[in-house]
């Protein structure tokens, strides 16, 4: 297999030759057929691809959510170091919570309606109380840092910061304390998020909140544990346009201010263009191409990314001549032999029926898997 | 221009939704979906129709395909004023309108044929008798929508969805309209099959001289295929211009804002596209003045006493604004009253 990876501690995630089946009445989906992916620490990684290409189902191997009819066959999911795919289910859930996190598509149907936001944040934090004991206080004290640096500090303030230090150098600290604490915590979180008003926020149940700031909400319950890596499926395709631009911003923004890398995955080239720094394009359960967002966009290598690039309506041209690919996406039950794509490529010749093109590096950086590049670009 | 040369003229209509509450069920409110739209489709025309969820657009082809009854205003369709129409006299107008849907797995019956999916409308409207001539329309259909002939005992969910929505295309021109709305009929679609249903609708456009109204919320679609667009807000139309014009030079700070908030697919021309804050006000209260106000960053004192009318910037584009605004240097002056 190709080595992917430029200086191991550079990378976050790496998943190899990752195979995934889901059994159907119908029969066996074959959903991912031996997908390679790696990300890098601070970079956006945009995963695309029409619907049935495998990108969410990537994702829900490596966050563990796989439905009960799904089956991972064969491959490894090495984030931070460890094998998820191999590790006990309990420590499997430590390094879940702590290393990554997850937000997904409507965030309507991810927020609990009974349950305050706020609530749902601090049930995080409290469930993992050893966790997050150290990070509250050091939190709160930040906080009461800059409350001094302001000159709003306050005797009572000067007294609880004194509990607070002795409390983080080892004291026991009450339930009742630690609540306060994490209930602070939330709050600052919220508006890390920018949403506004975060101390109502926290009390507001999710009905009472507009599709953007739902979603903002959702980040900020995945911001919560600081994670290495994090997911994002479809984020903003519930929200119109100018919201949409309001979350995609706050992505970058964050990817900034904690050190965390992103799994963008997207349908919409066009965002990824405005935020990835690298792309992974699927097709039918395979990456078929990796590359530099700039490389791919002005030098696409596989048929498949030509196609789609060609297909996209360009809000800033006129009279622009739109192509489109053949033919639909396959049925994964009984998928074509050999390149998968096949069956729609312009360019298939005796050999892509035959045999599974690998993924290989074609220029720096620049991965495709197409038998017409095999020895090197064309 | 002369009042024949359209076929669909729109003149302030209203569409209010009533709230009830209370014991009694009393009205206590309405949400003012449509509030005020004038607009006009030439023959032969695509009237795009832009706007955020919740502006009103899908409610508007709603109501102006006579789905919902208007509050008050008139559709006048080839001289006939049909907003007030009911039964028998409005059958004819349904033939001559029609409308796709988004969803093509909602909008088709499911325990239905292509065939008699697409015979039912013919039957309704008593079109080609014998149902010889029936079988040789229905052929002909599936083939101009780009599907074929063995196709037509199969059922919905044997299909794609954009062969789905062909099928909804097909279903449309089955009865031979002169008008179809298309409310978002590639939202559901993938980009590649996306691009195929659009330039099938081109394509069908020419070839049967058909007038479109065409509902979306993705400005770069619009763009590829409306000879003119309507930028809704809130219940009302604040910017029509032909499509070009609308791209290249809008006058409403709403439409310049929605502009700016479309990713471009080339990361060379990375910019920072957060234009608005905030989300779009509820359609229940709302406050007197201009409805963008809140969200404006060129809003005055004046914005707030009164609404700007539509004013006309150039030929054909008009933008409800107070004030003609240069959006590069920020300086704007006071447009003349309307």
């Amino acid at each position: 297999m190709v080595a992917m990876s430029q200086g191991l501690d550079q990378d976050v995630l790496v998943v190899k030759d990752l195979r995934v089946v889901f059994h159907t009445y119908a029969g066996e989906v074959k959903a991912l057929d031996g997908v390679d992916l790696t990300v890098r620490r601070k970079e956006v990684l945009g995963l695309v691809g029409e619907s049935g290409s495998g990108k969410s189902v990537t994702a829900l191997t490596i966050e563990g959510l796989l439905p009960q009819n799904g089956e991972v066959v064969s491959g490894q999911i090495i984030l931070a170091g460890n094998d998820l795919l191999k590790e006990s289910s309990a420590d499997l859930r430590i390094s879940r919570v702590t290393d990554m996190a997850m937000v997904f598509q409507d965030p309507t149907t991810y927020l609990n309606p009974v349950l305050t936001v706020g609530s749902q944040i601090t049930e995080i934090i409290e469930s993992e109380a050893k966790l997050f004991t150290k990070q509250v206080i050091a939190d709160r004290l930040i906080e009461l840092d800059r409350l001094e640096g302001e000159g709003r500090i306050t005797p009572v303030l000067e007294k609880e910061r004194a509990k607070l230090k002795s409390l983080s150098s080892g004291a026991k600290i009450s339930k009742r304390e630690f609540k306060r604490l994490s209930r602070l915590y939330a709050i600052n979180i919220l508006r890390q998020v920018r949403l506004p008003e975060p101390e109502r926020i926290f009390k507001d149940y999710p009905f009472e909140l507009s599709g953007g700031m739902k979603q903002r909400a959702m980040i900020a319950m995945a911001l919560v544990r600081r994670p290495k890596l994090f997911l994002a499926d479809e984020i903003t395709t519930a929200l119109d346009v100018t919201v949409q631009a309001q979350i995609l911003k706050l992505l970058t923004e964050l990817r900034e201010q904690i050190d965390t890398s992103v799994i963008l995955i997207t349908h919409d080239l066009a965002i990824v263009a405005e935020v990835c720094d690298r792309v992974a394009v699927m097709y039918a359960g395979n990456i078929v191409e990796v590359a530099d967002v700039n490389e791919l966009f002005r030098n696409p290598l596989h048929p498949y990314t030509k196609g789609l690039l060609a297909s996209i309506p360009r809000p800033d041209l006129k009279e622009q001549e739109m192509k489109s690919i053949r033919g639909s996406v396959p049925n994964l039950i009984f998928p074509p032999s050999g390149c998968r794509f096949h069956p729609r490529c312009d360019f298939a010749f005796e050999r892509c029926p035959l045999e599974k093109p690998k993924l290989l590096e074609v220029s720096k950086g620049h991965f495709v898997a197409c038998f017409l590049y095999e020895g090197g670009q064309a | 221009m002369k009042d024949d040369e359209y076929l669909l003229k729109v003149d302030n209509l209203l569409k209010w939704f009533p709230i009830r509450g209370g014991l009694l069920g009393r009205t206590v409110g309405h949400v003012r979906a449509v509030d005020g739209v004038s607009i006009a489709i030439k023959k032969g025309e695509t009237l795009g129709i832009v706007g955020e969820s919740g502006c009103g657009k899908t409610t508007l082809s709603r109501t102006v395909m006579r789905l919902l009854d208007p509050s008050s205003g008139s559709i006048v369709f080839d001289g006939t004023d049909i907003s007030k129409l009911k039964g028998r006299d409005l059958k004819p107008f349904r033939r001559r309108m029609q409308m796709v849907f988004q969803d093509p797995y909602a909008s088709l019956d499911p325990r239905q044929n292509v065939r008699s999916t697409l015979m039912e409308p013919m039957g309704i409207h008593h079109i080609q008798h014998s149902g010889e001539d029936r079988n040789r329309a229905v052929e002909k259909l599936v083939e101009i929508v780009g599907l074929n002939p063995d196709h037509l005992a199969r059922f919905p969910h044997e299909f794609s969805g954009g062969q789905r929505q062909r099928i909804a295309i097909a279903r449309a021109l089955a009865v031979n309209p002169e008008f179809i709305a298309l409310d978002e009929p590639t939202s559901a679609l993938d980009v590649s099959v996306q691009a195929q249903i659009l330039s099938l609708l081109q394509k069908l456009q020419l070839e049967l001289d058909l007038t479109y109204m065409f509902v979306s919320h993705n400005l770069a679609v619009v763009r590829q295929i409306c000879h003119r667009t309507a930028v809704m807000y809130l219940g009302r139309v604040v910017e029509v211009a032909p499509t070009e014009t609308l791209f290249e030079n809008p006058k409403h700070p709403y439409t310049k804002a929605l502009l700016a908030s479309v990713p471009l697919p080339d990361p060379s021309k990375r910019t920072d596209l957060v234009a608005l804050e905030g989300d779009v006000p509820s359609p229940v209260n709302i406050p007197p003045g201009c409805r963008f106000r809140a969200r404006c960053a060129y809003s005055t004192e004046k914005c707030a006493l009164t609404s700007p009318g539509l004013f006309e910037f150039g030929p054909g584009h008009g933008a409800e604004c107070f004030y003609d605004i240069d959006f590069k240097s920020g300086s704007k002056k006071e447009v003349p009253a309307t």
